[in-house]
Parts: C-alpha cells; structure tokens; sequence
C-alpha cells in the first residue's frame, strides 16, 4: 500500500492509473492547490506538516468510508506536506468507478472528509516575517516560529 | 487503584504555545480521554493555553472526550485541521 504522505510534487497521472481498471467507466479527481488568502499579506510561503502516522491512517477510514457507500469504486489520494509553492497542488484525489455518478459523488465525498478530518496543519509566512496559522473553518492564529514535521 | 499513564502529543500550533511535543500523563484508573486533557493542561506551565475541550485523537484515531483510555494510549492534541 502506498503511503498517503508526499513531501515533493504531487502526481496525479500516477493516482488516476492507481485507480484504472477494466470495469471502469469513469475517473473524477480533484487537485487542491495552494493559494494566498483574499485578506492577507503578500505570503512568501506556506508550510504543511502533519500528524503523519493518523493522517496515514485517516486516508484509509476515509477510503473506507467511500467504498461502504460506493462499493465499486477504487480511490487513490494524497497529501503533500512541507514548504509549498503557491499554486502548487497540496492534495490530488483520484476516484474510479463503473459510472461517473459514483465517481463524482465519491470524489467529492472524498475531498469534503479530508478537509474535516485530516491531521494537517497550515502555517503561513508573510513579507514582513510575520507568520499566521491557518485552518479550513476561516480561523487564524499568529505563529511564533517554524512548523516542525514529524 | 492503579494509574493510567498516556503519552500525549501536541502539534503545530499546540506545540508552539507550549514548547512541548510530547509529554507523558498519569492519572488515576478509570480515566477518559477527557480526564487526560486535563491533567495535561494542569501540569504543563503553559497548559491553560491550550483549549479545555481541544480536537482529540487516541491511538490515531478522532476521539470524543468521553472515550475510555488505557494505560499506553497515545492521545494527541489537533488544532483546528487545515488539510485539503
């Protein structure tokens, strides 16, 4: 099984050929990319890091979880962690499956249970070397000092 | 009576308010993951800045307060997730 964490590019075509097979008839995916928020600074980079060993782990429930409601799907995802470019993809999601309705409603199912339950956290650096917290309800937090991974 | 005792990891902005990642708990048996938070925010110097009912997982795995722990239970503290 292949691990769910990547701390470099993000390869899409890989996952979509991860999810190929004969019987299906359909691929949706998703690419989240990094972007500089409406309200901020200029960002001059941010950071990702993460509870690897649960995010691991939580990719899989949340597999899980899809194919007991799609059973004939096959799912395949990512998350990148580390100092990410803006524009750069922080998620690739790849989902197949018979029929595209399963495969777009699978996929969306996919990327709405990563933004909730994922243990991965958001740490961005300003110009003016400020650094703030960032998480996906629209809360901030100031930041003191560099993101550790672990 | 005997003590449950947890190691409790703190991420991201937890970690830096803190300056702890990774700090061992005891408390008395039978405990909650609940329980462990708190002894947690009471031992660390810095502990009243963590939030008294914060995101939770055991052993990897979203937790509720009212979850059961077991001695060598790894808890870990989530700020609000920002992944996706």
């Amino acid at each position: 099984m292949p691990s769910h964490v990547v701390h470099g590019p993000l390869a899409l075509d890989r996952l979509i050929s991860q999810v190929a097979a004969p019987e299906h008839g359909a691929t949706a995916s998703f690419l989240g990319t990094v972007r500089a928020g409406p309200d901020d600074g200029p960002v001059v980079r941010i950071e990702y890091s993460a509870y690897e060993a649960m995010l691991d782990e939580e990719f899989g429930r949340i597999t899980l979880d899809a194919q007991q409601r799609w059973p004939d799907i096959a799912v395949a995802a990512q998350h990148r962690l580390g100092e990410i470019p803006l524009g750069e993809a922080s998620i690739a999601i790849a989902v197949a499956a018979p029929h595209r309705a399963a495969a777009l409603d699978a996929c969306r199912f996919v990327i709405e249970a990563c933004k909730q339950r994922l243990p991965v956290w958001k740490r961005e650096v300003l110009a003016d070397g400020s650094a703030l917290w960032r998480d996906n309800e629209g809360g901030r937090a100031a930041s003191g000092q560099s993101a550790t991974e672990r | 009576m005997h003590a449950i005792r947890v190691r409790c990891r703190l991420f991201a902005r937890y970690a830096e308010v803190t300056g702890e990642e990774e700090v061992e708990v005891e408390v008395p048996a039978p405990a909650t993951v609940a329980d462990a938070i708190a002894a947690l925010r009471a031992q660390l110097a810095e502990g009243a800045r963590l939030p008294p009912h914060p995101l939770v997982a055991r052993n990897r795995a979203h937790a509720l307060p009212t979850d059961p722990i077991a001695d060598g239970d790894e808890l870990a503290l989530l700020p609000p997730l920002a992944g996706g």
